[in-house]
């Protein structure tokens, strides 16, 4: 009678759990980036003597803001990581490395029903593949270092069920802004969540990141997708092992049901001063537009460039627009090249592909807006100031694109034939 | 033993209208581009950095004053300097309608009593009031009047609390539990 989230932490802490208890859990996987990074070792060297690392092999920092370091701030405070790693003998994903939860993915250091914190607040992403993730400040990411356990309030958990056929332009983030504008900002505060219907089980793994990337938007701790074989095999290739999905029991009691319809979804915007804010793209279209950024933890995939690409190729951004493409690991970035994408990029014109990365999220990469600046973004927040002065409409990477290449906000049917 | 009652002056953090103001996000409190900073003295200029109507706030808060805040706040990203900011300034406690998650565990572990209040808005407090909070039974009192109940603080909250911050618990015997 468990629900995902209470069946991974009684296998990471002392048996059956219930919402509302405070636990003892353990965590197989503990990060830090270069933001948060240095405060953690400062911690570590403030509060301990020696000894730092419960265990150094399931400890590593993630370099994903400033990339390579873009001020001398960064530089000293990468250069604090590199020093401690050496010291301690855990692992880092450096500078050239791409967004660190990413690279968990990527690198199969996690699995469905693992257990994971660091200094990022997206990093309930790993709920994409059925793994509880969740980000932490870093005297708590100090604290998981030196002890490999973190206390932890087992959250209540809602049901959310996505049900109906779509098709393109509308993507995996528009299912998403569909989901965010029924629950808005707290929607999913203090809790965790388990999508379930055929809309998700549609959903390929880069669709499931998107969907999971947006759970800190709606004020949730973690939301799982449960596993389909896509995904478990994704995960078997990456750790080289058998996996198993964990997933809930049948009579898993959750504290609300919710049912979203997507049938016939149009794409859909995030418009500022929130991400919850949605509105369809229809009902702004035409808005004109400065800049347009493709990109982040939310759109940094390979499926989000090539649906990108997919809009531009035999197009041309519109003169005096700027896109600027940010992939969000080097693994994703090398793809982009050998696969020709950055070839339809580059001719597009007017195009900035850069090195893997967070993005404009912390002022470390492309995605800046400056006064008056209205950008398209598929970042994942557009907070009043967060990334500059200007005012930031989130949307899918096909919106984005075929925005670009007219000028003002637009729908992919007006450029795609 | 920490004092399981405190007293100090209110800051109802209202929007520009005068109402309670929701969703401050990490970025509004201490903006992404200080995030470099890890020494917290120089922490408490950029609170409410990127708050609209708040940005002269470090020069009005004083050691003591006591936060009250709307619903989600602290929404966003896991920074803890943007809770750090405020004990920069001496911020003694933070009460609020509801919190980000990962806010509110940062709260909780720099040893800053926080208190979930729902409905506090409603009480007729303004800036400038002078309560007292219970940390153990949530009553909140105004000119000796037990003028709102809120939530008392969890167990674990009050353990970290007692002990000084997260780090301080962990050599307790419930934190090596």
């Amino acid at each position: 009678m468990s629900t995902i989230v209470e069946r991974i932490f009684a296998e990471h802490s002392k048996g059956r759990v219930e919402p509302g208890e405070i636990i003892w859990l353990d965590l197989d996987v503990r990060t830090a980036r270069d933001f948060g990074g240095p405060n953690v070792v400062k911690h570590l060297k403030e509060h301990y003597e020696g000894d730092y690392l419960e265990n150094p092999e399931k400890t590593y920092f993630t370099f994903d803001l400033s990339v390579p370091a873009k001020t001398i701030k960064y530089a000293i405070n990468q250069q604090i990581c590199r020093r401690f790693a050496k010291e301690t003998g855990m692992k880092v994903f450096d500078v050239d490395a791409g967004i660190g939860t990413h690279v968990l993915l990527e690198k199969g250091i996690v699995r469905p029903g693992s257990t994971a914190v660091g200094t990022d607040s997206h990093y309930n992403i790993l709920g994409a593949i059925g793994a509880f993730g969740q980000g932490m400040g870093d005297k708590d990411i100090a604290f998981a270092f030196k002890t490999g356990r973190t206390w932890f309030e087992v959250p209540e958990t809602m049901k959310i069920n996505v049900e109906g056929d779509y098709k393109w332009p509308a993507t995996a983030r528009d299912l998403t802004f569909a989901v965010m504008g029924e629950l808005g900002s707290s929607g999913m505060l203090g809790k965790a969540a388990e999508y379930y219907g055929d809309a998700i089980d549609r959903l390929s793994l880069d669709g499931r990141v998107t969907l999971a990337s947006q759970t800190t938007e709606m004020g949730g701790i973690i939301a799982f997708i449960p596993p389909n074989k896509e995904v478990l095999s994704f995960v078997e290739e990456r750790t080289g092992e058998p996996v198993k999905g964990v997933y809930a029991d049948k009579d898993a009691q959750y504290s609300e049901e919710i049912d979203i319809d997507v049938n016939g979804l149009e794409p859909l915007m995030g418009t500022p001063p929130k991400p919850t804010n949605v509105k369809p793209v229809s009902e702004l279209e035409g808005m004109e537009i400065d800049s347009v950024f493709i990109g982040s933890c939310t759109n940094g995939r390979y499926e989000d460039m090539l649906a990108a690409a997919k809009v531009l190729k035999g197009n041309r951004v519109k003169e005096g627009v700027n896109l600027r493409i940010t992939p969000a690991t080097k693994e994703v970035w090398l793809r982009v090249i050998k696969e020709g994408l950055v070839d339809t990029f580059i001719d597009a014109g007017a195009v900035v592909l850069t090195n893997p990365g967070c993005g404009g999220c912390a002022e470390g990469m492309p995605g800046l807006v400056g006064e008056n600046e209205v950008e398209l973004s598929t970042t994942n927040r557009n907070y009043p100031g967060k990334q500059g002065p200007g005012k930031i409409y989130l949307v899918s990477p096909a919106v984005g694109a075929a925005s670009a290449i007219k000028g003002y906000l637009t729908t992919p049917e007006e450029v795609v034939k | 033993m920490k004092p399981m009652i405190l007293r100090g002056r209110i800051w109802l953090i209202t929007d520009e209208n005068g109402n309670r103001f929701d969703d401050i996000d990490t970025d509004m409190i201490f903006h992404n581009k200080w995030l470099y900073i890890t020494d917290i003295s120089e922490m408490g200029k950029y609170a409410f950095g990127n708050t609209s109507g708040w940005e002269d706030f470090p020069e009005k808060a004083k050691e003591g004053d006591i936060l009250v805040v709307g619903r989600n706040f602290g929404a966003g990203s896991s920074r803890q300097q943007a809770v750090d900011c405020f004990r920069a300034l001496g911020i003694r406690a933070i009460i609020g309608e509801s919190f980000g998650a990962i806010y509110k565990r940062n709260v909780i572990n720099s040893g800053m009593p926080l208190i979930e209040a729902p409905g506090i808005f409603e009480s007729g407090l303004k800036s400038g009031d002078v309560i007292e909070v219970n940390l153990e039974t949530g009553e909140i009192k105004g000119n000796g009047q037990v003028i709102f109940r809120a939530k008392p603080m969890s167990k674990v909250q009050m353990d970290i609390y007692q002990a000084g911050d997260l780090f301080e618990y962990g050599r307790t015997a419930e934190g090596k539990r």
